[in-house]
């Protein structure tokens, strides 16, 4: 008799200690989750959200309204490479600091640490407002050693880009170099001696024994930054004033917001968090099957 | 020894570059008006001003947002080490049906593009605020409710790396020695995962520290409500940019996470650890 109430209790116990968190997630994400959804599949816009008007159901209308539009396909085209190019980036600096950090002496490592720590302590804001003033066109530190007074560096579509970008690997790459010297540093001395004894200099050390040493570590970094990546907002939104001149520096969320805030097209600007939301699963499941193949058990 | 010369140097000259902005922050805070605006900026000031700071703390305000953002942010951070240790617990201590479903959901959430749901989340907001006045817009009760939705997954993820490193012969013992599973969890867990916890705590701070998107989106009248991110925006004016001004409020709004980073700097690296290999 006994046993068996302590059993039940048991069954009972971790529902009471997930109830807290359910209580603000279910309400606070998960729901909302569901109206991103429903409201995509709806007419909502100004004269609705006053509260005259009732929502219309256009079933896939905001759907179709975006995949027929030229902008949303140049948008999503721009998010992608966008995301690609910082993904890169931010992992190609970080693998080669976190190698530079396995050969350098104390001081200089404990520097640079310092260093990649404040970068990413910054907050989004701060970093881009600070980026701005050192390429701003008249008083940026950068132009007047480059010699380019009233340069506009947000300007053209391109170097614009190149700019945010910038600002997004400065803020991301601390995380992907500290996370792969802690791998690094978890492999076997006598593996890496025996590379360097065998005359393998930093690039072959990286390619032929971390890389296929930290697969898994790897393969979540990218996954990792490809996510963060992808959901750029305050960057964007805050350096090119809300999307760059005539909307020339739009990604998909910058894009949703002006569309659902701006233009008042909550629909539509929920059509499009939706895409966002498919595009990032895809990702996400492949993020799943790199977890089963490194062997956790969840 | 040349090598590791080179290298060494190689190091801080990317250490230099990668705190130069940093640096460049700060020294426009303090430098005076006059330099900033000249046209031959010096890597250096030899007539360093708290001018800025003053009137950014004074005139614009900037006093009362960063206590708008420091109480939304230490909410959120108690918070949600609150809920997600007791979830995490849950989530590796016991073995029930559901639970890799919901380890799974929890991995999912973190990948949503939570920006997305600032749409839907303005509505439910609004009609919320009808029902209960203390989390609607224009409050910070809101922010925190947001913020501490969207801390959760990643939180309690992390976390649950930190729980499953304690021996579960601890707990064995206490319950032997007569301990409820109250005590097990007050006196013998929470302890133990406070390092970790701290860990965890960086990043929920950062999430709502950080956070601008909804900070613009619901606060949307109440000016004195503001936090610092979105406070900051307003600062800039299209044409003349109070530079000086704009340096010295990022100066503040980036110290707090600089510290509460230099202070946990050992175990943010072994709780992403736990937190991406488990």
């Amino acid at each position: 008799m006994r046993r068996s109430a302590t059993i039940r209790r048991q069954r009972l116990t971790p529902l009471w200690l997930l109830l807290p968190a359910l209580v603000v997630l279910v309400p606070m994400f998960a729901y909302p989750l569901y109206q991103l959804g429903l409201l995509s599949l709806f007419d909502y816009g100004q004269p609705q959200v006053s509260g005259g008007v009732p929502a219309r159901f256009v079933g896939l209308g905001n759907f179709r309204a975006l995949f027929g539009d030229q902008v949303f396909w140049s948008v999503l085209g721009q998010t992608v490479v966008f995301a690609a190019g910082c993904v890169v980036v931010t992992l190609a600096v970080g693998a080669a600091l976190a190698m530079l950090l396995t050969r350098v002496g104390r001081v200089a490592r404990t520097v640079l640490s310092f260093a990649a720590l404040a970068a990413w302590a910054a907050p989004a804001m701060t970093g881009s407002v600070v980026w701005l003033f050192l390429f701003d066109s008249n008083l940026g530190l950068v132009n007047e050693v480059l010699g380019l007074p009233g340069y506009n560096w947000l300007y053209e579509r391109s170097v614009a880009f190149a700019l945010v970008g910038a600002v997004v690997v400065w803020h991301s790459f601390p995380f992907v170099m500290i996370t792969l010297y802690a791998g690094i540093q978890a492999i076997p001395e006598s593996v890496r001696e025996a590379a360097a004894l065998d005359g393998a200099g930093a690039f072959t050390t990286f390619r032929r024994i971390i890389v296929p040493m930290l697969r898994p570590l790897i393969t979540i970094v990218v996954i990792q930054s490809i996510i963060w990546d992808f959901k750029v907002f305050t960057q964007i939104y805050v350096m090119t004033r809300g999307g760059g001149i005539a909307g020339q520096n739009m990604v998909l969320n910058v894009y949703a917001y002006q569309k659902a805030f701006a233009s008042s097209q909550y629909g539509l600007g929920s059509a499009i968090g939706v895409v966002m939301t498919v595009i990032l699963l895809v990702v996400t499941l492949f993020y799943l099957r790199a977890l089963r193949r490194s062997g956790e058990a969840l | 020894m040349i090598r590791r010369r080179l290298a060494d140097t190689v190091a801080i000259l990317v250490a230099v570059v990668t705190v130069f902005p940093i640096y460049w922050m700060v020294l426009s805070a303090l430098k005076p008006t006059g330099e900033i605006q000249s046209a031959d900026p010096r890597p250096w000031t030899l007539n360093p001003t708290l001018d800025h700071f003053r009137s950014a703390l004074g005139v614009s305000g900037f006093g009362r947002y960063f206590l708008n953002s420091l109480t939304v942010a230490l909410a959120v951070v108690v918070l949600s080490a609150l809920l997600s240790f007791l979830a995490a617990v849950a989530l590796t201590r016991f073995r029930f049906r559901s639970r890799t479903t919901i380890l799974v959901m929890f991995l999912v959430a973190q990948m949503v593009p939570v920006e997305a749901l600032s749409i839907p989340l303005f509505f439910q907001i609004r009609d919320l605020g009808r029902a209960v006045p203390g989390v609607g817009l224009n409050t910070l009760g809101s922010l925190v409710l947001v913020q501490l939705a969207f801390s959760l997954p990643f939180a309690i993820w992390m976390l649950r790396g930190f729980v499953a490193a304690i021996p579960a012969e601890l707990e064995e013992a206490a319950t032997v020695d007569g301990a409820s599973r109250f005590t097990i969890l007050w006196r013998i867990l929470f302890p133990l995962v406070a390092p970790g916890l701290a860990a965890t705590s960086v990043f929920s701070f950062i999430i709502a520290w950080n956070d601008f998107l909804f900070a613009k989106t619901f606060i949307i009248s109440a000016t004195e409500r503001q936090t610092l991110p979105a406070a900051l925006l307003v600062f800039f004016k299209p044409d003349e940019n109070d530079w000086g001004g704009i340096m010295a409020a990022s100066t503040l709004m980036t110290l707090p996470v600089l510290i509460f980073f230099i202070f946990v700097r050992r175990r943010l690296v072994s709780g992403l650890g736990g937190a991406v290999k488990d």
